[in-house]
C-alpha cells in the first residue's frame, strides 16, 4: 500500500520533470500563440484539454507551466536548505553568542507571515522568477536551520562522536564524517516538503497576478481563468489538479525519503 | 496446595513481519496458583515479555496475535474474550507493571490521580480518595498527603515504580504481572521494590508472575520458575530444585555463567554460540547447536515436554543430570 | 601511568524557566591512579559520578579543578607526539552498543577510523588490519565488515566496540558498563574476551560498573563512589569481604544472590539516592545510613586507612568493618 502510493507519487513527479524538460517537444501547440478557437471544451479540434479565452491550448500551457512550478519549487527549497544547513551548523557548532544571534534572526523570519511578506516584496520590487525564488528561500530557511541545529546539538553528545574523538579524528573531520551525514536525512525530508510548499506559494502569488508575467505558470493560469469559470471550467480545473497532484506527490516523497533514509527501517540482512 | 488461578495451555503468539508471521511464543504452557510468585526467566528475545502481553492481550492487533492456545484465568478463557470483556479483566483482576515506570506515568497528571485511575475505570464503589491514600501508605511512600499531589518528574525512579505498583494494586487484582520491574532501578532501590512486592503478596494474597532475565531476582522472589529459550519453555521446577539441580543443559549453562559476589572467585564461564534467530530456527531442539551433549536425535526432533510438576524439554536428561556436561565442554 | 588528583567536575544545570541555573557537582575531590596492566573497578549507582570521572580520564571533558597527568605529563602540557601517543594509548568501550557506533557507517569503517587517524595507516593497511581485529574479537570479517551496526546483536556490537578500542593499540581502556546492557550468557562471553585481551596486550582497565559481582571478578582494586565522592577503596577481596563503609556494605547485601537456599539478608538501607543537585550535608550518605549519628550530619568524614591501602570515608569505619 505504502509502496504503491510512493510509486504513484514518484511517477507523477517524474512525469512533471519530463514535461518540464522536454516541453517544446511534447506540447502539441505553442502555448504562447493564441488563435481564433477560443474557449473550446476539452476534446474539440485536437485541443485535448480545451482552449482558453485567447485560443491557446490548455494542455500545452500545463506542460510549459510545469517548468515554472518545478524550477521555483526546487530552486527555492534547495537554496533554503543550503542556507538553513549553513546557519544551523554554525549555530550548533559554535554555540554561545553566535548561536544566540543566528537563532534570534531565524525566529524573526519565522514570525513574519510568509504569504503577506511575499506579496509585499513582489509588489514592491516587481515580479520575476528569480526574485520569487529568493523571496521563497529567505522565507523557508529558518525551520531547516533550527532542525539542523537541534540535530547537531544532540549528535555532538552522541557516544559515537566521542568514540570518533578517541580514534584521533580532528573536529572538522568529525563534523563532516560523523555528524553531518546523520543530520542530513531530516534536512532532505524537510527540503522535499519545502518544494511542495514553494510550489504552492508560487501558485498563490501567480493567482493574485504577482507571478512572472512573461512565463506561463499554473497559478497564472488559475488567475486568467477567474472570469471564465462559468463558460470554461477546464481553464481552472486542469491547472488546479496539476498543482494539487504535484504538491501531494512531493509530500508523499518526503515521507518515503524519511523511511528510506533511516537505516534502522531497512530490512536486516 | 493452593488452587490454580491461571492455566496457560499451548499458547502460540505470532508477530507480523515483512516475510509473514513469526512465532515468538511457541507452544508455551504454564500455571500460576493463588498467592504464588512464579518466575519466567530467559534472555532477550526468548518470548517472555510477549507471553505476558499475550495474557493481557496488550498488543496492537494487526501487528501481533495469539494464534492458538488457552489462557484459563479462574473460570474463563481469556483468549476467547472480546475486547470489551478483556478491558473489564485488565486492571481489575489482572494488573501489570513494567520495566521503565517513567514511560507509563502521564507527566501531566498527579500521582494520586494516576493511582486512582483504575478505580475510576472499574467503577470503584467506595471512597476513591481514601483508597488512594491507603495504597500510597501501603507502598511505603513517604508523606502520602504530599505524595498524591506530586507529578512524576518530582519523584525518584523508585517512587515512580511504587506509584505504578500502587495503581496496579488499586483494584486488588488476583494476579500481578511484573515485566522486569526492577531492571531500570539501582540495586539498593531494587532491593526495596522486591521487598515491597513480596509483602504485597503476603498481605493481599495476589499471585505474581515475575518476568526477568536476572537469576538473582528469581532466586530471591519466586516459588517456582519456568525457563524460556527461543520462544519455548525448556524447563520448569520449584526455584529451590531448579537452582540445586538444573536439568536442562541451557539452564545449567545459564546458572553457571551468572556472576555474583559469591561466585566471582570461580572461573568465568560462557555458553558458546548465540541464541538462534527466530527466522532460522534449527529443526530439532532449539538449543542443540550450542549444546555439548546434542546427538543426531536432538538435531532432528524437537524434544517432548511432559506437563508435570517438574519438566524438562531435553532428549538426554539422564546424561545432562549425570555429569557436569559444561565441564566437558571447557576441557575439549 | 595515568593519575588524577583532587578532581572536581561541576556541571551547570538549567532548572527551567524562572528558576535559573544550579551547579551540579558530579565529581567531588576524587584522586585516582592507574598502574600499567592493572584493572580497577569503579562501582556506584546512578548519579555517583563514575561515568563523568571516566570521561575526564579519557580527556573527553575538562576537569573543573584538580590535576590530570599521563606518564608524568600534565594533560594540558601534552602536545604533538605526546598528545598523539596519549590519544592512542587511552581508549574506551561504552555501555550502549548501538549509540557508540556510527549508525550510517559499516562495521569495517567504524573499526578503521582509529587505524587511519590514530595510527596513520594507509586505507589498504587499515582494511586488512581491521579484518584481523574483527577476527581477534571473534567476528568473521567476511560476514561482518560490510554490515551496519543495527544488523548486529548487542553482544556482537560490543565485540566491534572492543575491536575499535584495540585498533589504537592502547595501554589503558576505560570500560563504562560494557556488559550491563547484555544478556547473562553474552555478558560472560564479553567478560571472558576482555580478560583474554588484557592478558595478551597487558592492558590496564578502568571498569565502571554497578554490578559488584562483575567488579569482584574482573578487578584487583575497587573504588566505590556515592554522589560524586569515593567512599571506599582498596583491594577488591578486602573491600567486599570486610566493607569499611556502610554504603559498600549495603551494596553487598542489596544485590540478589542466585541461590534460593540462602537466607535473604536483612536490609537496613532505606530511601532513594538523593539528588546530586542538593547533596546532604556532612557525610552525604547519612540520610540512608543505619550507623548515622549526629556528627555525620555536620562533619564530612575523614578518610581512615587500614592495611593494604584499604580506605574508607566514614566516621565509624572501624565499627562497620568489625561487622
Amino acid at each position: 500500500m505504502a509502496n504503491l502510493r510512493t510509486g504513484i507519487a514518484f511517477s507523477l513527479i517524474a512525469l512533471c520533470v519530463v514535461a518540464a524538460v522536454f516541453a517544446p517537444f511534447l506540447a502539441p501547440f505553442d502555448p504562447f500563440r493564441g488563435g481564433a478557437d477560443a474557449l473550446l471544451p476539452p476534446g474539440s479540434k485536437s485541443f485535448i484539454l480545451g482552449s482558453d479565452h485567447l485560443g491557446r491550448d490548455v494542455l500545452s500551457e500545463l506542460i510549459f507551466g510545469a517548468r515554472v512550478s518545478l524550477a521555483v519549487g526546487i530552486s527555492a527549497a534547495l537554496s533554503a536548505s543550503v542556507l538553513g544547513l549553513v546557519v544551523g551548523s554554525l549555530a550548533g557548532f559554535f554555540g554561545g553568542w553566535v548561536d544566540g544571534v543566528l537563532m534570534r534572526t531565524s525566529e524573526f523570519f519565522q514570525t513574519l507571515p510568509r504569504f503577506v511578506l511575499a506579496l509585499v516584496i513582489v509588489a514592491f520590487f516587481g515580479s520575476g522568477i528569480f526574485k520569487l525564488i529568493i523571496v521563497l528561500a529567505v522565507l523557508s530557511w529558518p525551520p531547516i536551520a533550527r532542525l539542523v541545529r537541534a540535530q547537531i546539538l544532540s549528535l555532538r553528545e552522541a557516544t559515537f562522536v566521542e568514540a570518533a574523538r578517541l580514534s584521533g579524528m580532528g573536529s572538522l573531520r568529525i563534523i563532516a564524517r560523523e555528524i553531518l551525514p546523520n543530520a542530513l536525512a531530516p534536512v532532505i525530508v524537510t527540503g522535499s516538503l519545502d518544494i511542495a510548499s514553494a510550489i504552492l506559494l508560487e501558485a498563490s502569488l501567480s493567482f493574485f497576478g504577482l507571478g512572472d508575467a512573461n512565463l506561463i505558470s499554473w497559478g497564472g493560469m488559475l488567475n486568467v481563468a477567474q472570469p471564465y469559470l462559468r463558460q470554461a471550467w477546464w481553464m481552472a480545473v486542469f491547472p488546479g489538479i496539476a498543482i494539487s497532484l504535484v504538491v501531494l506527490s512531493f509530500n508523499v516523497l518526503g515521507d518515503a525519503l524519511n523511511d528510506a533514509l533511516n537505516p534502522r527501517l531497512q530490512e536486516t540482512a | 496446595m493452593n488452587e490454580i488461578i491461571l492455566e496457560v495451555r499451548q499458547l502460540v503468539t505470532e508477530i507480523h513481519q515483512r516475510r509473514g508471521w513469526l512465532r515468538v511464543v511457541d507452544d508455551v504452557s504454564f500455571n500460576v496458583r493463588r498467592g504464588e510468585i512464579v518466575g519466567l526467566v530467559g534472555e532477550s528475545g526468548c518470548g517472555k515479555s510477549m507471553t505476558a502481553f499475550s495474557l493481557m492481550q496488550l498488543f496492537p492487533t494487526p501487528a501481533a496475535r495469539v494464534t492458538s492456545g488457552q489462557i484459563q484465568f479462574e473460570d474463563r478463557d481469556l483468549a476467547k474474550l472480546t475486547a470489551d470483556e478483556m478491558r473489564r479483566v485488565r486492571g481489575a483482576q489482572i494488573a501489570m507493571i513494567f520495566q521503565d515506570p517513567a514511560t507509563f506515568l502521564d507527566p501531566l497528571m498527579t500521582l494520586g490521580n494516576q493511582i486512582a485511575e483504575p478505580l475510576r475505570a472499574h467503577n470503584f464503589a467506595g471512597n476513591a480518595t481514601a483508597r488512594t491514600r491507603e495504597l500510597v501508605a501501603q507502598m511505603g511512600l513517604p508523606d502520602p498527603e504530599l505524595m498524591v499531589r506530586r507529578y512524576p518528574h518530582q519523584v525518584s525512579g523508585g517512587q515512580k515504580q511504587r506509584a505504578l505498583i500502587a495503581s496496579a494494586m488499586a483494584c486488588a487484582p488476583k494476579l500481578l504481572i511484573a515485566d522486569e520491574p526492577t531492571t531500570a532501578l539501582d540495586v539498593t532501590v531494587q532491593a526495596q521494590i522486591l521487598d515491597l512486592m513480596r509483602d504485597l503478596r503476603d498481605q493481599t494474597g495476589a499471585a505474581i508472575l515475575l518476568i526477568t532475565h536476572d537469576l538473582g531476582v528469581i532466586a530471591e522472589m519466586c516459588d517456582r520458575v519456568y525457563v524460556m529459550y527461543a520462544g519455548k519453555i525448556v524447563e520448569h521446577n520449584t526455584t529451590r530444585e531448579l537452582f540445586r539441580a538444573p536439568r536442562h543443559p541451557y539452564t545449567q549453562g545459564l546458572l553457571r555463567s551468572t556472576v555474583s559476589l559469591e561466585s566471582a572467585s570461580a572461573e568465568l564461564f560462557a555458553i558458546p554460540g548465540t541464541v538462534p534467530n527466530l527466522n532460522e530456527l534449527p529443526t530439532g531442539c532449539r538449543f542443540a547447536p550450542r549444546c555439548p551433549i546434542a546427538n543426531a536425535q536432538c538435531k532432528q526432533e524437537p524434544p517432548f515436554v511432559a506437563n508435570d510438576a517438574s519438566a524438562v524439554a531435553c532428549w538426554n536428561v539422564e546424561r545432562a543430570a549425570a555429569s557436569d556436561i559444561w565441564k566437558l565442554e571447557i576441557g575439549s | 601511568m595515568l593519575q588524577g588528583t583532587n578532581l572536581i567536575k561541576d556541571f551547570r544545570v538549567r532548572l527551567g524557566l524562572f528558576r535559573g541555573n544550579a551547579n551540579l557537582r558530579a565529581v567531588d575531590n576524587v584522586s585516582i591512579a592507574i598502574q600499567p596492566g592493572e584493572t580497577v573497578a569503579l562501582v556506584g549507582e546512578s548519579g555517583s559520578g563514575k561515568s563523568t570521572l571516566g570521561r575526564m580520564l579519557l580527556g573527553l571533558i575538562p576537569q573543573t579543578s584538580g590535576a590530570l597527568s599521563y606518564r608524568g605529563t600534565d594533560f594540558s602540557q601534552l602536545q604533538g607526539d605526546a598528545q598523539r601517543q596519549f590519544r592512542a594509548d587511552v581508549q574506551a568501550v561504552f555501555q550502549d552498543t548501538s549509540a557508540s557506533l556510527n549508525p550510517r557507517r559499516r562495521i569495517g569503517d567504524n573499526v578503521e577510523s582509529p587505524l587511519i587517524f590514530n595510527r596513520r595507516l594507509s586505507a589498504q593497511q587499515a582494511r586488512s588490519e581491521s579484518a584481523q581485529l574483527l577476527e581477534r574479537v571473534g567476528l568473521d570479517p567476511k560476514t561482518f565488515a560490510s554490515r551496519f551496526p543495527h544488523q548486529l546483536s548487542g553482544g556482537q556490537r560490543q565485540r566491534v566496540g572492543l575491536a575499535r578500542a584495540l585498533a589504537s593499540q592502547p595501554k589503558f581502556i576505560v570500560a563504562d558498563e560494557p556488559v550491563s546492557a547484555l544478556d547473562v550468557s553474552v555478558r560472560a562471553q564479553i567478560l571472558k574476551l576482555m580478560q583474554e585481551l588484557q592478558a595478551q596486550d597487558q592492558l590496564a582497565y578502568l571498569f565502571i560498573t554497578h554490578d559488584l559481582g562483575v567488579a569482584r571478578l574482573i578487578a584487583k582494586r575497587v573504588m566505590v563512589m556515592y554522589l560524586g565522592a569515593v567512599v571506599e577503596e582498596g583491594n577488591a577481596a578486602d573491600v567486599f569481604a570486610r566493607p569499611a563503609h556502610p554504603y559498600t556494605h549495603a551494596l553487598t547485601l542489596a544485590a540478589p544472590v542466585p541461590d534460593p537456599a540462602r537466607a535473604r539478608p536483612a536490609r537496613h538501607l532505606m530511601g532513594d539516592i538523593p539528588s546530586p543537585l542538593a547533596p546532604p550535608t556532612g557525610c552525604r550518605f547519612h540520610p540512608r545510613c543505619p550507623y548515622a549519628q549526629a556528627i555525620c550530619k555536620t562533619e564530612v568524614p575523614p578518610v581512615r586507612e587500614f592495611e593494604n591501602g584499604h580506605r574508607s570515608a566514614c566516621h565509624f569505619a572501624e565499627q562497620v568493618r568489625a561487622g
